[in-house]
């Protein structure tokens, strides 16, 4: 399959009085049409520093550093100007926010608003773009669209604001949506239905979508493949499937165990992941995990893990795979068809 | 299930609580409707709800944090509400509230020490400096937290230990209830774990009741006795955790259960999901009838005129549905 977009050791600090806060330190993944990439980590593990980084919304003290590659369309954006910028961002790659009340302007109507992309990018004039804002609106399900397109964000509900960011979203018919944790401000019954809108979306537009979140259980009816990032690394990528059924980093499985099943057994008691992330100020001697990890040996402490590979791209940065490792663990270990150092 | 108790040893009983807020223009927001329950000594109620169901609310009625409408609390069978003076300050001592955000809910400018053992100063439960810096230091390590911890101050912690920070505090002075009003939902997947197992350990070893409030209905069933769903102000289903989950019965608990996203692909992949269109009504003016009527696909005419009674349809398991005969 065609990759559309690239992102080669991808770093992101932010330069602070306390030092240099490296948020992602060296992040590769890459999304094909119409294929859906979740990134799954905790607070703070770099996953929307890096969705920030693909659309060029890092501002100052953060600074893409020097190495790092974001490949759309033949180029490296990062070596691009802004005004190329200008016409990837909303164009051919749009976002969507978490907080949707914080992220629409509450003195425009929802309407201006997903308009003013179609006059910037598709040089529409405000009628033809108001009325496909109309039609947007219509898309995503929000009913009596004429009459809402002129409300304000304030006169929508939660659910229905977030209807709004993903109508803004679609407007240029962008080839990558970024979905930055879009239902981790909603109720159950409403994070349904909007992860069925963007199921539904996708199909009909063949968008490839960048899923961002810390809820697997979001990830698990969606996502073609899954990349896990711990304190501004991926620690583990693979498809759906073998995240789930065969995680081979001990974080992975640990956080697959912390989650509480709803056909799972309730008296058990849930697995839970001791200690926090690491301080990332610090520079990273070992393994990120070290401190957290139960299968920790000596030198997770000393050296970097290195990349395993095994079958169907399935990579996994931990010792436990290396040859030499023996032992009983309830994670695969072992079986790497390649190495890359780290 | 109202009047009589049907459990051995209530800790607290509530009956038909009843809580209105005025919103100005003779408008009445009607944030807890009637609601009854109770909770035996050494159990745990999970309430759950969407957000703006009322669930908070009930939970700051029920320790007296707000004043109520009409209908009674009772904790150990004495009115919550009419307690003045001594009576009062005894029953703060043993009822102690965990709250949803713990940046918001802990003075930035109090040392940890200090914060864990204010209730012990309220209560003259310690008479010097030292005693209070032990005190602190042993109610750390309780929480899983380091004795060293104690001269800090609230900035220098992460979320999951800030909310130990705030378990701490509550169980400083030994109560017997404790409400906790979404202690996790602030918190990452691996850190709610940790607390939820906390919570679990701390009950088994002081013989702790809770009412544990949240929306998320997974981690609910992990540490709740018993469950009641709410909507809208209301109790729409009480039953056992096992029973909620193995046989929902009101057509919005199971929509709710049917929401909530399974971590495993080929279970995904086979469930029907059952998707509720709209939102939630407006609780200022709520529909008539069944307040689930706008948005349950079984509803009858019955539904929008009538309001359903709470009906017994087996052994502790207790639907307001006009459906369920």
């Amino acid at each position: 399959m065609n990759n559309i977009l690239e992102v080669k050791n991808l770093q992101v600090s932010y330069h602070t009085y306390a030092g240099e806060v490296k948020a992602v330190r060296g992040v590769d993944f890459s999304v094909s049409e119409g294929e859906t990439l979740a990134i799954v980590g905790e607070s703070g593990c770099g996953k929307t520093v890096s969705a920030k980084a693909v659309m060029g919304l890092i501002q100052t003290p953060g600074v893409i550093k020097e190495g790092s590659e974001i490949n759309y369309g033949g180029k490296n954006l990062v070596a691009q100007p802004e005004s190329e910028w200008e016409k990837y961002r909303g164009g051919e790659c749009a976002m969507i926010f978490q907080d949707a009340l914080a992220a629409l302007n509450p003195t425009l109507s929802v309407g201006k608003q997903i308009a003013e992309n179609l006059i910037i990018h598709r040089n529409c004039n405000k009628r033809e773009a108001m009325e496909k804002a109309v039609e947007l609106l219509e898309k995503v399900g929000i009913p009596e669209a004429d009459k809402r397109v002129k409300q304000y964000p304030h006169e929508f509900s939660g659910g229905m604001r977030q209807r709004v960011m993903i109508a803004i979203a679609l407007a240029c018919n962008p080839k990558i949506i970024i979905a930055d944790e879009p239902t981790t401000a909603l109720d159950v019954t409403i994070q349904a239905q909007i992860l069925e809108l963007l199921k539904e979306l996708q199909k009909e537009l063949k968008t490839s979508i960048i899923l961002i979140t810390h809820d697997l259980g979001v990830v698990a009816d969606m996502a073609d493949q899954i990349a896990v990032m711990y304190s501004g690394k991926i620690i583990e990528k693979g498809s759906g499937r073998d995240i789930f059924y065969h995680p081979r980093h001990p974080y992975t499985w640990s956080l697959l165990n912390a989650v509480p099943r709803l056909d799972g057994d309730r008296k058990k008691n849930l697995v839970s992941i001791e200690g926090t992330p690491p301080d990332l100020l610090l520079e990273l001697k070992g393994c990120p995990f070290v401190e957290r990890c139960a299968h920790c040996m000596n030198i997770c402490t000393r050296q970097a893990p290195p990349t395993f590979t095994f079958e169907n791209e399935h990579r996994a940065t931990c010792w436990l795979h290396h040859e030499k490792v023996q032992g009983e663990y309830p994670f695969e270990t072992g079986g790497a068809l390649c190495v890359e150092k780290a | 299930m109202c009047g009589k108790s049907i459990i051995e040893e209530p800790v607290l009983q509530v009956n038909h609580l009843k809580k209105y807020f005025p919103m100005g223009k003779g408008q009445i927001l009607k944030a807890v409707d009637d609601v009854s329950f109770e909770i035996g000594k050494g159990k745990t109620l999970g309430l759950v709800g969407e957000s703006g169901c009322g669930k908070t609310t009930c939970g700051r009625t029920c320790t007296g944090l707000y004043s109520k409408t009409s209908g009674e609390v009772l904790f150990k069978g004495q009115d919550v509400h009419k307690l003045r003076g001594k009576d009062r300050k005894a029953f703060t001592k043993s009822v102690q509230t965990i709250f949803q955000d713990p940046y918001a809910s802990l003075d930035p400018r109090m040392k940890v020490s200090e914060l864990v053992t204010e209730g012990l100063r309220i209560h003259n439960m310690i008479s010097n400096k030292k005693e209070e810096q032990e005190r602190a230091q042993e109610l750390l390590r309780l929480v899983g937290l380091q004795a060293e911890h104690a001269n800090r101050y609230i900035h220098e912690f992460s979320g999951g230990q800030r909310q130990r920070i705030g378990i701490a505090r509550a169980l400083a002075i030994e109560p017997e209830f404790i409400v906790c009003d979404e202690p996790i939902s602030a918190l990452d997947v691996s850190i709610q774990a940790q607390i939820v197992n906390l919570l679990k350990e701390m009950q088994a070893k002081m013989d702790l009741t809770y009412l544990f409030v949240a929306h998320d209905l997974s981690m609910v069933r992990h540490i709740s006795d018993q469950v009641a769903v709410m909507y809208l102000g209301k109790i729409v289903e009480l039953t056992t955790s096992d029973e909620l989950y193995s046989h929902p019965v009101h057509p919005y608990t199971q929509a709710l259960l049917s929401a909530i996203p399974i971590p495993d692909p080929d279970v995904e992949k086979k469930r029907e999901r059952i998707v509720l269109t709209g939102d939630v009504p407006s609780p200022i003016s709520p529909p008539p009838g069944c307040r689930f009527c706008s948005r349950c696909k079984y509803a009858t005419e019955q539904c929008f005129e009538e309001e359903p009674e709470m009906k017994k349809i087996g052994p502790e398991h207790y639907v307001a549905c006009h459906l369920c005969k």
